[in-house]
């Protein structure tokens, strides 16, 4: 296995258990913001999904390409604005005035 | 460098969920995950301009603005009620997506290529093919396109097993023989996993099966990672899979199920009980139901689904700001797993402007139960069945449930008797403090409140 992979494999486990600690202890008020939120996160595979388009040569691997972008990106910025627009309507408890 | 501001982006992904755990700093921290993004994409498009200029930017470019238009137009137009769908739609996109970076990776790879990359390309492409496909599925029954019952494939749950089994022999002679061709085969088994693992599983579970898939498509962008070699998206794609495990187990644990038994036991397609509705309930018209709540000191309203269908939330807040106008205290009791998704009450709620800090879960919720006059539950049944403590022949029996009996008076909005997601009765219908009052959610709690008004 190459040094690149291995500390891949480190940084992955690391990232699990930082994941993990983090939000162990969400409240459920925030678990549909958090999913979402998460999955915009998961979006991340655009990384992925631009280098596979831009270095396409070939009508297979410029369709995948072009899919796989369209699919991220509508995962990313659908995800964010969604859970923008869903955070945005929370709110605390005013000082009521009996 | 790039690697510099790779790390940036995943340092900003883990600021930006730490901060989705409180409600004061979720809407900066979802901003923060969006920059770690926004960062990551800059940089990518950098470092290959930088390589070589003359690349495919047509094809990135034009991806980029449909998959920008499309996820702009379905952010800003669904409606809050349709939340679990369309998490799950963007579920699938995001397992799809990762997927596809795997399928261009085999497409363009050559031979020779290293054991351990054809492991990661394997894996990114089989588990985003199921959550690709598994997602869609969950969103047609969440959408009502397919049915909400449990779908068993044709040979039952074993067809599920032989699917995999077959999925998991290619997957292995891909990665010996680095051949194309049983990737595709294994991707395609996945695929079709996909729809006959979720297909069985009923509506009610939807909560556990969306946290799965959030936590799948995580774990597919973090295997993309390794195909590719970048660290954003093995940190990014590793957050997100232990999130979606954290939320799938509290799931379980809210329905005192085994994953394994919400995923493979077809739960909720049982035999409908058919003693419902034969004994008597005590029946309460909005009026009654106004008097009960109008003079209460302390009234809990515990929302279910049943809500959420009815587009009850605006509905429900104006009758709780017209008894807090009489001095009566009114807080939410919310199950874990009451709606499609989990949190799904809590957000409909908040768009109706109910302070967060009304909202009590679970633990909080229920030693307030005693010293509570009057219970308004409004579309929820099998969260508030306490044949859940009582019956251990119960399907529901050891399930954590709102212990609503405790109260003095519990008046259920519902449409009819009929059973909830179970298919089992509730007895608590049937007590002496309960009133049922059969009507739509909305309708009841409009006609409640001009009830209250003329009091």
């Amino acid at each position: 296995m190459s040094d690149a992979f291995i500390s891949g494999i480190v940084v992955f486990v690391l990232a699990s258990f930082v994941g993990f600690e983090i939000i162990r202890r969400v409240p459920p008020t925030l678990h549909t913001p958090l999913m979402s939120g998460a999955n915009a996160i998961s979006g991340i595979t655009i990384v992925g999904a631009i280098i596979a388009a831009a270095t396409a040569d070939g009508w297979i691997s410029y369709t995948l390409g072009f899919l796989a972008v369209v699919f991220a990106t509508i995962n990313v910025v659908g995800g964010f604005l969604v859970t923008d627009r869903m955070l945005e309507m929370f709110k605390k408890l005013p000082a009521r005035s009996k | 460098m790039s690697e510099l501001a790779y790390l940036a982006a995943g340092v900003l992904f883990i600021v930006g969920l730490k901060g989705l755990t409180s409600p004061t700093t979720a809407r900066r921290g979802n901003r923060l995950a969006a920059i770690g993004m926004l960062v990551a994409t800059v940089v990518v498009v950098i470092d290959l301009l930088v390589d070589d200029a003359q690349m495919a930017w047509a094809v990135v470019i034009s991806g980029l603005i449909v998959g920008g238009a499309i996820g702009f137009v379905l952010a800003t137009r669904v409606q809050m009620t349709d939340m679990p769908q369309l998490v799950a739609a963007f579920n699938g996109f995001g397992g799809g997506a990762s997927a596809l970076v795997a399928a261009a990776a085999i497409v363009a790879a050559g031979t020779g290529v290293a054991v351990e990359t054809l492991v990661v390309t394997l894996l990114s492409l089989v588990i985003g093919s199921l959550t690709l496909s598994g997602s869609f599925v969950a969103f047609g029954k969440l959408q009502g396109i397919i049915s909400g019952r449990p779908i068993a494939p044709p040979g039952g749950t074993a067809t599920n097993g032989i699917i995999a089994a077959l999925g998991i022999a290619c997957g292995v002679i891909a990665v010996v023989t680095g051949e194309d061709v049983w990737f595709w085969a294994a991707g395609a088994l996945a695929l079709a996993l996909g729809v006959s693992g979720v297909m069985p599983i009923g509506g009610a579970d939807m909560p556990v099966v969306i946290s799965l898939l959030n936590s799948l498509s995580g774990v597919a962008a973090a295997m993309a990672g390794f195909v590719i070699g970048n660290q954003a998206l093995i940190v990014g794609g590793a957050l997100v899979g232990a999130a979606g495990l954290i939320l799938t187990i509290e799931m379980s644990v809210a329905m005192n199920r085994s994953l394994a038994n919400v995923l493979f036991s077809g739960f909720g397609g049982g035999p409908v009980d058919q003693d419902i509705g034969s004994k008597p309930v005590k029946r309460a018209t909005a009026e009654d139901a106004a008097i009960a709540l109008a003079y209460a000191d302390r009234v809990v309203i515990v929302p279910g689904y049943g809500l959420a269908v009815a587009q009850a939330q605006h509905a429900v807040r104006d009758l709780a700001t017209a008894l807090e106008a009489r001095d009566t205290e009114v807080i939410y009791a919310i199950h874990p797993v009451a709606g499609r998704m989990p949190g799904h009450m809590n957000v409909l709620l908040a768009e109706a402007d109910v302070p967060y800090d009304q909202l009590q879960d679970l633990e909080h919720a229920n030693p307030q139960f005693p010293q509570t006059d009057v219970v308004l539950v409004v579309g929820a049944n099998d969260v508030i069945n306490p044949s859940a403590k009582t019956d251990p022949d119960s399907p529901i029996y050891g399930m954590p449930i709102l212990d609503v009996d405790e109260a003095q008076t519990t008046i259920v909005v519902k449409r009819s008797l009929s059973p909830g997601f179970a298919g089992i009765d509730n007895p608590l219908f049937y007590e002496d403090g309960t009133m049922m009052y059969f009507a739509d959610a909305k309708v009841a709690l409009e006609e409640t409140l001009a009830a209250v008004e003329r009091l």
